[in-house]
């Protein structure tokens, strides 16, 4: 290794109008916003929702949350990410600081299974204040019981965790959404990767 | 597609790092899983040449309503590569930073310092065929917060990469030499490895230096490397 790596830094309390400006209401463009999937993408079409937790219970208002997903058919998007694309992007960002309830959303479709997973997921990125490095975890789906069972990385991890990684489908009067929340710390914390 | 090279935790902070308090109850306390790299991790955004604007790269330009910024124009200026020194063509880079005063644009920020209507603080640009990429901006000033007693953040500039892959995501913070807070400043200090370290200072550089214009500085950034052997299937 000729190089060190340099060393990742916390994205602290002010990242909206230089990361999230479009959802904060700054006068800056997007490379990336809650929708990862447009109305014009193939697949079901869901809504992924939760909240972030610290070590308190306390729900965090200004974490940043990631997503990277194949597409309905199980592939990942080679094609430029952009905003103004109404089908299917792949990408995802959403701040907890503007949702009333301090939830992260992600409008998107279920995707399908990539080509060495054995369950659809979504690759998630934790960033916020009180992070020196961000966290990687994975939501997977609750309605996929008999291809969790199945999933490499999902079965890696121990039995009595794996609940944390799984989003809960609900049918609402506006669609289908998937809740999942991620608790930092305690009892529930949620399962992150060293990727 | 490859895979990359785990990440080398020695060049990097704990999750929980105490003298930074907001670890606390925000690291995880358990130690992260590892998996088998594969095509999740291995892929990532590319991102639409419209994603940057004309004068995104220019913070010295892109916030101004009526005037110049104030402050000490500088332009930062390095190449994105690898930990085996390839470099990262067509990467994005976005930057954030506080202005002048040690203020932030953002909402939240308290600080008793003035705003700059002519200085928004933030812009992205892609590396060129060379990895290389540019800002020109306004040196940001220090600012306090509420770490600990009299805690004041060096100055400092926020970078984030996504890298070729998932998996190379990297949110960083650039610094500059000399700078008498850093050695006080538990964000800073989070990394351990104190050569991992002094690779969050930029280099102050004279070749990079703008004649009339705008002190230069250099700041590499390394992301993991790749692994030699194409991914198995």
């Amino acid at each position: 290794m000729a190089y060190g790596e340099t060393p990742s830094q916390t994205v602290g309390p002010y990242f909206a109008y230089g990361l999230t400006a479009g959802q904060y209401a700054y006068d800056f463009t997007d490379i990336a916003d809650p929708t990862v999937a447009g109305p014009d993408a193939a697949g079901e079409h869901i809504r992924i929702t939760g909240t972030v937790f610290d070590g308190e219970g306390n729900p965090v208002n200004d974490a940043m949350i990631e997503i990277w997903q194949a597409d309905a058919n199980g592939v990942y998007s080679e094609k430029p990410v952009d905003v103004s694309e109404t089908g299917f992007r792949g990408l995802g960002r959403c701040g907890t600081g503007t949702d009333a309830k301090l939830r992260f959303w992600f409008d998107t479709v279920k995707p399908g299974v990539v080509e060495d997973a054995g369950a659809p997921f979504v690759n998630v990125i934790v960033f916020m204040r009180g992070m020196l490095v961000h966290a990687f975890t994975r939501f997977y789906f609750d309605d996929e019981a008999e291809l969790n069972a199945k999933d490499p990385v999902l079965q890696s991890v121990p039995a009595d965790r794996r609940d944390t990684l799984i989003a809960k489908r609900v049918e609402t009067p506006t669609g289908i959404e998937y809740r999942i929340d991620i608790h930092m710390q305690g009892d529930a914390e949620t399962v992150f990767f060293d990727v | 597609m490859s895979t990359f090279k785990p990440r080398d935790w020695g060049s990097h902070a704990p999750y929980i790092a105490p003298g930074y308090k907001s670890t606390i109850l925000r690291g995880p306390t358990q130690a992260p899983l590892a998996i088998k790299s594969g095509v999740s991790e291995g892929t990532g955004p590319r991102f639409a040449p419209a994603s940057v604007r004309e004068l995104d790269f220019d913070l010295t330009k892109n916030g101004v309503v009526n005037g110049e910024p104030l402050g000490e124009r500088i332009v930062v200026h390095g190449r994105v590569m690898d930990t085996d020194g390839r470099p990262q063509p067509n990467i994005l880079v976005e930057i954030w930073q506080a202005n002048a005063a040690g203020r932030y644009v953002h909402k939240v920020d308290q600080h008793d310092a003035p705003l700059d209507p002519n200085f928004r603080g933030s812009g992205r640009c892609f590396t060129d065929d060379q990895g290389n990429y540019k800002f020109y901006t306004i040196k940001p000033g220090a600012y306090p917060w509420g770490n600990h007693f009299n805690a004041w953040r060096p100055n400092h500039i926020h970078i984030s990469l996504f890298g070729p892959g998932f998996a190379t995501r990297l949110v960083t913070q650039m610094y500059f030499p000399g700078d008498p807070l850093l050695d006080l400043d538990p964000i800073f200090l989070g990394t351990e490895d104190a050569a991992a370290r002094e690779r969050l200072i930029a280099k102050f550089s004279i070749e990079a230096t703008e004649e009339g214009f705008a002190l230069g500085y250099q700041f590499d950034i390394v992301l993991r490397g790749r692994n030699g052997t194409p991914m198995e299937n």
